[in-house]
């Protein structure tokens, strides 16, 4: 079989799940996601493993055993991200990426000098708390 | 003690005085009068003490030099000759009879502490002036001085006529100054030293390259500080302040200075003729012009203040002459007998509850208010009109007899011209002094009206210093002109028979003819009334004057004159009153020629900073402003969006990398 | 074209290479006939789960996806790993999805808002990136050739023997690290629940009631 095949496949894969975390607003779609991801990169690393240990002689198998660990960190990782989603959840009462938007500016201070005095303020607060 | 340490005393005292004054002046202000006027009153015995020591003959010269300063070296140096110890005698009397007088005349002055530290610091400033005997540091009095001035003038700075009259002075002087300090420094590079033997050394042996430009340079410092024409016109303005303050500075001694300074250096101004010729035109203008605007004034201490600049012109007269013991001798009379009139003035003022004249000759009896200020007044205006056996009869009649000296060509040191131009400008100012004098007086103590208001007598520190300076207004120039030759050059001073009889008549014509034209006006003065009095009965001197100054231009129209008909000075200038009472237009003309291009130049820098060059600092601001506006719209908080971009910005170096590395 | 070059090097020896010439792109054997088959089935469902309105459909799709996979896995002969796939994949992880989706109230149906604004921007940078991959791939990979034949690379076997003699201590710390994302699941489901409870002071009983239930149900999945 021609190794191109499940390269491509993986390429194709991956940026399917690229498009999806970068696209979805639900949280979970997000992890479904990422989960695609990391099945792109398994099956590359499967592909190149089988080819390598056939082509090369290579009896590590590393690339299967790597595949292993990714899967059992998946496992890991969808287990804790569903958590903090659902913490999240709890408390925000939304699973929606775009509302979490703590970090951007607020929209009440849009000058440069409300700025530099509430940067102000919060230290003062820090420095009493 | 050696004369040397003494004469180093002298201006050390009032300056610790002042220093001391201004740091204990509010925490201790029962030590403010002690420190004001021991330490002057100190210095004028040790300055008499010089004078004594010295007693004409050789005159002491000592230098030290701190530290080494460049090309030309600067020394702490004296130089004490006689003229140098008798005007410091002078200055050392006349500052303690002021230090004297002001602590009764400002009793309940808020600010006396930092005005008797001002005067103290002058008075240690004008010593230096004499005393020294390097110009550099003679400048550093000069300027010390310039900047007391200007403090002491703007003493009531709540009234806007003493602001304006404070800054220029300022102004005025400083441009007199600065062509005096080129002066100076292009004196020194020729001279290759600051010490004023040196320079007379120099001169002597003619190694001054351009002595022309150096004496023109010179003179305009000198025309700033001593108040000649054409930059005059800050003295009358600076009445102003304080009457002690005019009396001191204004009349007595920071005027002097530059006649004084000329009197030092005069072998340099004589070393140029046409340095001579422009100080006796400049004399002539000043003496004649100042005498027809003191004709006219209103306000009795811009009367006094004209006639201080015409006898300035005397001064520089007799300089233009080439005769400095002349000068000198008329500075010494004059200095006693102004500071007396000025004094005596500030009584008045006190007494009548205003400064103008036209509402003092609607005043009857003010004489007998003021016993003391209208005899010892009398005496002075008798000594400034010049009558015989008066100081001021001895001191002009040397100047006159000088110029005639001249005129006679017995001398190489002045062309006749100048000789010529002095005499008649002297004969023509002994007339219209003793004009104005009689009309001062008249219209002072000869009113006719209502009761002069009674603001009970006058403190006793007031009264005495007039007494003590009457005396040297009396008696000092029958004295002098016999023994002050052996101060001086040497060249005698007594008057000679045929100035004596011209000046002596025409100022007793000028007095005549006064009181004749009094007589004939004085009729109609019940007619108009007149004399908006502004009085605090229970106020100290000083308060009464601010008020005067403060009500004379709303009370009659102008800071100068009053529409008054009964005025003799109307009736005798004629069509010129008006000009005169102007000060012949010449704040008009200095208004055209320097304050409206100044005034204009200012606006167009103010228009260039604030238009042009603020742009460009907004400009600065308003890119970052609109990069900042343009990223901060980018701040979403969508993880997102953060993440797409970061991942389009890798997919962009990948296949940049790629392609770089495949060298497509 | 170096990236070739050096894929030729890789390809370590001119048997392979020979190989790779006897077998024409486009002349396609069986297996890859096959592979190509369930790999286009596969993508298509990775597509419909990230582009579909229904959240659970979307979980679903997943399950396809993965369930494709593993068939690819086996066509590459690497068996042991695609039964692990479908047993954690298929058997756990889209069920610990969907399990989420329920707590977190996803909507059941159609739901308008499921893409963001930034779908545009998304797509341009996803079509990107596969070009981008694709071409670089495809320019690498096209004349290297797998051998199936012969004993199975991924056999249970070959597999264990590798895992246990080469990968034993990287196998042993990621216990250690399932037990700390067990224990972590537990920690940030109990804090919320600890949080809830004080909130649940305030706030009306059902509140707090509901909250406890799901909880519960948290901790359920964070032992799985």
């Amino acid at each position: 079989m021609h190794l191109a095949y499940p390269a491509v496949l993986s390429a194709l894969l991956f940026c399917t799940g690229l498009y999806g975390v970068l696209a979805r607003r639900n949280a979970i779609l997000v992890l479904m996601s990422v989960e695609l991801m990391l099945n792109a990169v398994n099956l590359n690393l499967v592909a190149f493993d089988v080819w390598l240990s056939k082509t090369a002689e290579e009896t590590l198998h590393s690339g299967q055993a790597l595949t292993l660990f990714t899967i059992a960190i998946a496992a890991a990782e969808i287990g804790i991200g569903l958590a903090i989603v659902l913490a999240v959840h709890r408390n925000r009462g939304t699973s929606d990426i775009d509302r979490l938007r703590d970090t951007a500016e607020r929209h009440d201070t849009d000058g440069p000098d409300h700025d530099a005095v509430t940067a102000g303020e919060t230290e003062k607060a820090e420095a009493t708390a | 003690m050696t004369t040397t340490t003494l004469a180093v005393l002298v201006p050390l005292l009032p300056f610790l005085a002042a220093a001391a004054g201004l740091l204990l002046g509010r925490t201790a202000p029962g030590f403010v009068r002690p420190l004001a006027v021991l330490p002057t009153l100190t210095s004028l015995v040790l300055a008499v003490l010089v004078a004594v020591r010295q007693g004409g003959d050789q005159a002491v010269n000592s230098a030290t030099e701190l530290t080494p300063t460049g090309s030309v070296p600067i020394e702490l140096a004296l130089h004490i000759d006689g003229f140098a110890a008798l005007v410091a005698v002078l200055v050392g009397l006349v500052a303690s009879c002021v230090q004297i007088y002001s602590t009764g005349y400002l009793r309940d002055d808020p600010r006396y502490p930092s005005y008797a530290a001002l005067v103290s610091l002058f008075t240690s400033a004008m010593f230096l002036v004499v005393y020294s005997g390097d110009l550099i540091v003679l400048l550093v009095g000069w300027e010390v001085m310039g900047i007391c001035s200007y403090f002491l003038v703007g003493h009531y700075w709540e009234t806007p006529e003493a602001r304006a009259a404070s800054l220029k002075a300022f102004l005025v002087t400083k441009l007199g100054d600065v062509p005096f300090l080129i002066g100076l420094f292009a004196l020194a590079t020729d001279a290759g030293s600051f010490r004023i033997t040196k320079v007379l050394g120099t001169v002597v042996s003619g190694g001054l390259d351009h002595p022309t430009l150096i004496a023109l340079l010179l003179l305009a410092g000198v025309a700033g500080k001593s108040a000649q024409f054409p930059l005059h016109t800050w003295l009358p303005d600076a009445m102003a302040g304080p009457t002690p303050v005019s009396a001191l500075i204004h009349a007595a001694t920071m005027v002097a200075a530059g006649v004084y300074f000329i009197a030092r250096l005069l072998p340099v101004f004589e070393a140029s003729q046409a340095a001579m010729a422009v100080l006796a035109v400049m004399a002539a203008v000043t003496m004649i012009g100042s005498g027809l605007a003191a004709l006219a004034q209103d306000d009795i201490k811009r009367v006094l203040a004209y006639s201080t600049i015409g006898q300035l012109g005397y001064m520089t007269g007799a300089l233009a002459v080439g005769d400095r013991g002349a000068a000198v001798f008329h500075l010494l009379s004059h200095g006693a007998f102004k500071a007396l009139l000025f004094l005596a003035a500030g009584a008045v003022i006190h007494a009548a509850g205003t400064n103008s004249l036209a509402a003092m000759s609607r005043m009857r009896n003010l004489r007998h208010r003021v016993p003391d200020a209208f005899w010892t007044m009398t005496v002075a205006l008798l000594a400034l009109a010049a009558i015989p056996p008066f100081s001021g009869f001895f001191s002009k009649e040397a100047v006159l007899g000088a110029s005639e000296h001249v005129v006679d060509g017995h001398t190489e040191h002045a062309p006749a011209t100048a000789g010529w131009i002095v005499l008649v400008a002297g004969l023509v100012t002994a007339l219209l002094t003793a004009a104005y004098a009689t009309r001062l007086w008249l219209l002072a103590f000869r009113g006719r009206g209502a009761e002069a208001p009674d603001h009970g007598r006058q403190p006793l520190t007031m009264t005495v210093v007039l007494w003590v300076l009457a005396i040297p207004s009396l008696a000092f120039g029958g004295f002098a002109f016999r023994l002050l030759p052996d101060w001086f050059d040497g060249r005698d001073l007594g008057p000679t028979l045929t100035t004596s009889v011209l000046g002596t008549g025409v100022a007793l014509a000028g007095g005549i003819v006064t009181y004749g034209a009094w007589r004939h006006t004085t009729a109609l003065a019940a007619r108009v009334p007149l004399g908006a009095v502004a009085a605090h009965p229970e106020g100290d001197a000083a308060r009464v004057e601010a008020e005067a100054i403060a009500t004379h231009k709303p009370a009659y129209g102008d800071i100068a004159h009053a529409q008054d008909p009964a005025d003799p000075g109307r009736l005798l200038l004629g069509p010129l009153h008006r000009h005169a009472a102007a000060g012949f237009h010449l704040d008009a003309v200095y208004r055209v020629l320097l304050v409206r291009p100044v005034q204009a130049g200012a606006r167009l820098v103010r228009f260039l900073d604030r238009e042009v060059v603020e742009t460009y600092v907004r400009g600065a601001g308003v890119l970052p402003r609109w990069l900042g506006a343009a990223v901060r719209r980018a701040q979403t908080g969508n993880v997102q969006t953060y993440v797409s971009a970061l991942l389009a910005g890798t997919v962009v170096l990948a296949v940049a990398a790629v392609l770089v590395a495949t060298g497509a | 074209m170096t990236l070739a070059a050096t894929a030729g090097l890789l390809a370590a020896g001119p048997n392979a290479r020979a190989a790779a010439e006897t077998h024409g792109f486009l002349s396609p054997t069986g297996v890859e006939i096959a592979f190509l088959l369930v790999g286009l089935v596969t993508f298509g469902a990775a597509i419909v789960t990230v582009t579909t309105r229904q959240l659970v459909h979307a979980a679903l799709w997943l399950v396809v996806a993965l369930g494709g996979l593993a068939v690819e896995y086996l066509l590459l002969t690497a068996e042991f790993i695609a039964w692990v796939q479908v047993l954690i994949y298929v058997g756990s992880v889209v069920v610990l999805l969907l399990f989420g989706l329920m707590l977190t109230r996803a909507p059941i149906g159609r739901s308008p808002d499921a893409d963001s604004g930034n779908r545009w921007a998304a797509l341009t940078v996803a079509v990107a990136a596969a070009a981008a991959l694709v071409w670089v791939v495809v320019d690498a990979f096209r004349t290297t050739w797998i051998d199936l034949d012969g004993p199975a690379a991924g056999s249970t076997e070959a597999t264990g023997a590798s895992l246990f003699q080469n990968w034993v201590l990287p196998f042993e710390a990621l216990s250690v690290l399932l037990l700390a994302a067990l224990v972590g699941a537990i920690v940030l489901s109990r804090k919320a629940k600890a949080e809830a409870a004080t909130a649940a002071d305030s706030t009306p009983a059902t509140r707090s009631r509901t909250d406890r239930s799901e909880t519960d149900r948290s901790e359920k999945e964070g032992t799985r």
